[in-house]
């Protein structure tokens, strides 16, 4: 039975390890796309203008309060029309279809997005004011400001947090097989389907999902580690 | 944006709410009580029972959800023995399965919230209560539990509307929630942004009972925080 998992033209190792690369692919895609979203959700929380203040806020009650399939069923059935109308307004006059990857990066992104929104929030609150008025004092601009004294130590404040987004973030991808996209879920379903061995598949795949989580926190734990070496221990 | 077909929608919809919330109130009640049982394994101070409680909390918070309703649902009915099992009659319904895997899903990481309470309750009190001739299941009901329970109200709060969420998983498997439900119409009329539109404001609006429900125990909870009339 175990020959099934095995790499022969018989088994559905290759198969499996592809579809892990590729959960791999979206997971990091995704996550890097959320920091940017929150990145850009975080400044609008924080600026003084009301419009953007509420537009932030419902972008992240709405997406952390409904589900993340209902997320991924929105950008599935209705993201090629709005690219399309979007690219309409730019003069194009054809169809734009977005493939299965795009649309899971899209929709995973948006809703790692909006948790990585709170945690940059609060990173950015707990840098201490006067560190900001002192770089002011000493003469740096805004943009200096923010890439010498505000980005470093956001950075550092906002790792663990990130941590559990990135955690969040990869089993949220998940979801993305119902798209289709052949990522580990999906090819998890097709080989269960195809073998009549679902136990053993869906064994195999929580056992690849339990590697990733694993061998990602250890990662960000060592992170975490290089990142605080300039801090002195209590 | 067509609001007739909105409208006309939120009947349809409606009617996955009861299952949604079975499913909510099911998981969520039997997930406290695996919760429970646990964080007490966890905590017994024998090895080999800590080390599979801890075990069960590492695979189920680990995987993703829909890994575990796929196990349970197509994975369990693959063996003879739990084909010939009295509980068949259940493992075979989707709906059980899903419970079955929410349950399961919920119970290790309500019980992690649970652990660290109770560990956060300070040691002093449970030295008084010895002190005062309590036993030890005396000073746990009495004094530990009660603190523990109080002291973890916040973040059983964020679980609480992890679930709200979960349950939608269960239209993977069949199950005609509000999700699924909504899945269906999208792909008869592809009024995508309509549908989603009232779907989301149905879950928003559970979550928004449900973060109240516990605001409300958390206050009735801490009646020595407030001020007095």
């Amino acid at each position: 039975m175990l020959e099934l998992l095995s790499f022969g033209p018989n088994g559905w190792g290759g198969q499996l390890l592809l579809g892990t690369a590729m959960t791999i692919a979206v997971a990091v895609s995704a996550f890097a796309f959320g920091i940017v979203v929150g990145s850009l959700g975080a400044s609008a929380k924080l600026s003084h203008g009301v419009a953007l203040n509420v537009l932030a806020d419902v972008y992240t009650t709405i997406v952390r309060g409904i589900p993340e399939l209902l997320v991924i069923y929105l950008l599935f059935f209705g993201g090629s029309g709005v690219a399309t109308s979007i690219a309409q307004a730019f003069g194009y006059d054809g169809r734009v279809d977005l493939n299965a990857f795009t649309i899971g990066v899209l929709a995973v992104g948006l809703i790692s997005g909006a948790y990585s929104t709170e945690v940059i929030r609060g990173a950015v609150q707990s840098v201490p004011f006067g560190q900001i008025e002192a770089a002011r004092a000493c003469g740096m601009g805004r943009w200096l400001i923010l890439r010498r004294v505000l980005v470093p130590q956001t950075l550092r404040f906002a790792l663990p947090g990130l941590g559990n987004v990135w955690q969040l973030t990869l089993k949220d991808t998940a979801l993305v097989s119902v798209t289709a996209l052949a990522e580990l879920m999906r090819v998890t379903h097709l080989a269960a389907g195809a073998t009549r061995e679902p136990f053993l598949f869906y064994s195999a795949a929580a056992v690849l999902y339990l590697l990733l989580t694993t061998v990602s926190t250890a990662l960000f734990a060592r992170a975490e580690q290089s990142a605080n070496r300039g801090v002195r221990r209590a | 944006m067509n609001w007739q077909l909105m409208w006309d929608s939120l009947p349809r919809m409606l009617g996955g709410l009861s299952l949604t919330l079975q499913l909510i109130v099911g998981s969520l009640s039997l997930g406290a009580l695996v919760a429970f049982a646990v964080a007490l394994l966890r905590l017994s101070g024998n090895r080999l029972v800590e080390g599979l409680a801890a075990a069960y909390v590492f695979v189920f918070r680990g995987t993703p959800l829909l890994v575990q309703i796929f196990l349970v649902y197509y994975g369990l009915g693959q063996f003879e023995f739990i084909r010939d099992s009295i509980l068949w009659p259940f493992l075979r319904e989707p709906y059980w399965c899903a419970i079955l895997a929410l349950t399961l899903n919920t119970g290790a990481y309500t019980s992690e919230v649970l652990r660290g309470a109770i560990l956060s309750v300070p040691q002093g009190q449970v030295e008084a209560a010895r002190a005062c001739g309590m036993s030890r299941a005396l000073a746990f009901r009495r004094i530990v539990l009660p603190v523990a329970i109080r002291q973890m109200l916040p973040a059983y709060g964020n679980e609480v509307i992890l679930m709200v969420k979960a349950t939608s998983l269960a239209s993977t498997i069949t199950l005609m929630e509000v999700t699924g439900i909504a899945r269906r119409m999208i792909a008869q009329t592809f009024a995508v942004f309509e549908l989603f539109i009232v779907a989301g404001i149905i879950y928003l609006a559970l979550n928004f009972i449900a973060t109240r429900l516990i605001k409300f125990a958390e206050w009735r909870l801490t009646p020595y925080l407030r001020a007095r009339a």
